[in-house]
């Protein structure tokens, strides 16, 4: 089979796919480990029904993203993979188990009356625990790691510092914060008031985060303070914490009023700007502070053999996907259908 | 613990033994019940009949069970590579990792998207796009298993190929993804999940008929499946031969080690049964049948067969692994035929849904599909060693450089508790919808699930165990 001119870069082609991979895995699974660790919270078992039905349909294909973020970095960036992955060997581990428990429980919380507290722990501590994991990683990427050749050379452990675990206490709030904006959308009445109060408290652990996260990574990293800091950067990207603070802004007005979309979109652009700002500091570092995206990018065939059907096949997925969200849109109650 | 006695590689290799053979299992039941499902529903869908209505909704519960169970499992495999196998990432990537995409493309959102609505949309949506989920979850589980037994035949088979400091580049990618094992894998092995699935749907519609409760929904299970297996055993047994013809002209170590087989020559016996000695080369107390060895491999008298002394002992699988989960799968396909056998007569003699002890023998044989599948991946993957990339790269330069054997012991041990607390409870909970079969009014079932309520299902389930 013949492919495309060879001369064709197709490097950012894929920094843009993989990017919107993990953009699309972050808000969708985000919003429901956020709603699994909120679950946790839920007064009591009617609760707990109604907070699990909002998200039981779509989950499964929520999670696909991660699926495709990790086999997507494999097939564009695999030396990144091959070195990053192993270099977070335990937050993987940790995600990976508690994607486990919080899986299952799905159905096994129904289906397993006598052990039904055992399935609802499973649940929330399951989402959590995957949350923070997640977190990890990424102050474990935005740390970096020990590289020689085309391998990682640390310890299994170098992910376990006081920087990743502020960013998984950060992303525990981040998601909460998410999984709050949809039962806000997918309630109401007293459920949708519990969401938003809920919000609040995370609304604030997440702005906590950022500034904390924001002073921090430039006096961690020279690199980065430059980046930012050194003219004429500062004026480009000075729009980035003013669009943080205007969106917080309409993310607490709105989580105080009856409006039922913005909570769940302000938390959507909340994280697109926080990725963003994670983006300007890392560019064009995919293993950070060793090799650059074209460095660690696939044989050139690979990236077109893959990105033909990709750039087929995701609007596709798009297509069907928001047609399976389309079929269980409104409110879900607990006693939709059955009467 | 002292470090040295903890072995990276071999903790590693443990490791994926343990993920992988746990997951298969799930694939092995959801490929064959994915495809069933959609032919209950395009049952009820064309005739209307309520039982194939009730018998689809009672395989679906199972099923979304068992799916569910197969995601998580399954999100754990490809992370392995990367935790695990870094160093077989870093050299294959660029012809493996597409055919491990396009099966997330192709399949996992197909099967995710469609499976919500199976599951929890029949009052939601139009009677025919329900039919249309059921066929796009079974279709999503077939994309599935091309792409990854793609990826799997080339690790055995590689070609389309070229290699530049030590890392493969793709040449060719209709030969990469149809690569020379490649279709017998694959026919072998979804006719394998077929066949899995047929006898715990045997085995179950037997039981449903054993307790006469659900006589009706039991008898047009076990007829219907019956009558497929009688196509597919048979079939797999001459997919099965084709496949090994295939296996002693791409690796004939691998052969070589299922038939135990040390010396090259030809008019070679069969041993139906020995125990290998891999040290000492040769077998012991080894039950042979003259030529036939030639004559089933070859399909000539005078066929010759490679020895495994052809090759160097540090390239030998293991010889006793390979050999006797070879014969563990040929002896379940045997029984399997057995079964179907006394099925036809039983049959012919109008006695196929009373007689007792064939009912009974069915539901010892429903787990029959799993140990041939597990037993045929043992001797498929174990005969690739030494090799994951057959004849180019070895397991031992395949592993992750900077793992520790405490962190691997660590992370196995995870493995371990949480497979042992999941498995068990999914196993008791399928077995638990068995028993309370079919439901009676399976619309309102439908929406009992699509709601989740509370009270109802407890109800339910305080009934059954009033029984």
């Amino acid at each position: 089979m013949t492919m495309t001119p060879l001369a064709l870069d197709l490097v950012p082609v894929w920094t843009v796919i993989l990017g919107l991979g993990v953009c699309f895995y972050v808000i969708l699974d985000g919003f429901d480990l956020g709603v699994g660790i909120l679950y946790g919270f839920a007064p009591d078992t009617p609760a707990r029904n109604l907070v699990m039905n909002s998200i039981a349909p779509i989950w499964d294909g929520n999670e696909t993203w991660l699926v495709l973020g990790g086999i997507g970095l494999l097939a564009a960036f695999p030396l990144a993979f091959a070195i990053i992955i192993p270099a977070i060997y335990f937050p993987i581990l940790i995600m990976l188990l508690a994607l486990v428990f919080r899986g299952v429980a799905f159905e096994f919380r129904l289906r397993d009356a006598e052990h039904k507290t055992f399935w609802d722990y499973g649940f929330c501590y399951g989402s959590a625990l995957a949350t923070f994991a997640q977190g990890m990683v990424l102050g474990a990427f935005i740390q970096g790691f020990e590289v020689q050749g085309r391998h990682f050379t640390g310890s299994s452990w170098d992910f376990f510092t006081p920087f990743s675990i502020l960013t998984g206490v950060a992303l525990l709030f981040g998601y909460s914060l998410l999984g709050a904006g949809w039962l806000i959308l997918k309630t109401e009445g007293e459920q949708q008031e519990w969401a938003r109060s809920l919000g609040r408290w995370c609304l604030g652990g997440v702005v906590l985060a950022i500034g904390i996260v924001s002073i921090w990574t430039p006096v961690m990293n020279e690199n980065i303070a430059n980046r930012w800091f050194s003219w004429p950067n500062i004026a480009f990207f000075s729009p980035v914490p003013v669009i943080t603070a205007l969106l917080t802004f309409a993310a607490w007005r709105s989580l105080n009023r009856r409006t039922e979309i913005a909570p769940f979109a302000s938390a959507v652009g909340l994280f697109l700007i926080a990725y963003l700002g994670i983006a300007i500091s890392l560019w064009p570092m995919i293993v950070p502070y060793h090799y650059s995206l074209w460095e660690a990018a696939s044989a050139q065939s690979t990236q077109a053999f893959l990105a033909i059907g990709t750039l087929f096949l995701l609007p596709v997925i798009l297509m069907y996907t928001a047609w399976s969200y389309w079929v269980f849109r409104g409110k879900v109650r607990a006693e939709i259908g059955y009467h | 613990m002292n470090e040295m006695d903890l072995d990276p590689l071999l903790l590693s290799r443990l490791q994926f033994v343990w993920v992988i053979a746990w997951h298969i299992l799930l694939p092995a039941l959801t490929v064959g019940l994915a495809s069933y499902i959609a032919v209950l529903e395009g049952m009820h869908f064309a005739t209307g009949r309520d039982v194939y209505l009730r018998a689809s909704t009672f395989w679906i519960k199972i099923f979304s069970v068992s799916f569910g169970m197969g995601v998580v499992s399954g999100i754990v495999m490809p992370f392995q590579f990367g935790t695990n196998w870094s160093r077989f990432s870093d050299v294959t990537a660029n012809i493996i990792s597409p055919l491990l995409a396009y099966e997330g493309l192709t399949a996992f959102f197909l099967e995710a998207a469609f499976l919500g609505v199976l599951l929890f949309g029949r009052n939601l949506v139009p009677r025919w796009a329900h039919f249309v989920a059921a066929l796009m979850v079974a279709f999503g589980t077939l994309l599935s298993s091309f792409w990854i037994l793609s990826t799997n035949s080339w690790m055995q088979t590689p070609v389309g190929y070229e290699l530049i400091d030590g890392r493969f580049f793709p040449k060719d990618w209709w030969q990469i993804v149809f690569n020379p094992s490649f279709p017998y894998r694959l026919a072998h092995t979804v006719v394998a999940f077929y066949i899995t699935t047929g006898f715990v749907v045997v085995g179950v519609a037997a039981y449903l008929i054993r307790g006469r409760r659900f006589v009706e929904e039991g008898r047009v299970m076990l007829s219907m499946t019956l009558w497929l297996l009688s196509v597919l055993v048979p079939l797999q047994i001459l997919i099965g031969d084709e496949h090994g013809l295939n296996t002693l002209k791409y690796q004939p170590a691998k052969l070589a080690a299922i038939e135990a087989h040390w010396d090259t020559g030809r008019r070679v016996p069969l041993t139906l049964f020995a125990i290998p000695d891999q040290t000492n080369e040769t077998n012991h107390y080894s039950l042979d049948v003259p030529v036939l060895g030639s004559l089933l491999l070859t399909h000539d008298a005078d066929g010759e067969i490679k020895g495994l002394k052809e090759w160097p002992a540090d390239q030998r699988p293991p010889v006793a692994i390979t050999f006797f989960a070879f014969r563990i799968m040929v002896g379940v396909g045997t029984i399997m035929l057995a079964i179907l056998a006394l099925s036809w007569w039983l049959r012919f003699r109008n006695r196929l849904y009373t007689a007792n002890w064939f009912l009974r023998s069915c539901e010892f044989a429903a787990p029959l599909g799993f140990i041939a599948v597990l037993a045929g991946w043992t001797t498929t993957e174990v005969g690739r060693q030494p090799w994951t990339v057959y004849g180019l790269l070895q397991t031992v330069d395949s592993v992750s450089p900077s793992l520790t054997g405490t962190d691997v012991v660590i992370s196995l041990l995870g493995y371990i508790a949480a497979y042992l607390i999941m498995f068990p409870a999914g196993f008791i909970i399928m077995a638990r919808i068995v028993k309370n079969g079919p439901s009676a009014s399976p619309a309102a079932d439908a929406m009992v699930e699509g709601g989740r309520p509370q009270a109802p299902v407890r109800a339910l389930s305080r009934q059954t165990e009033g029984r």
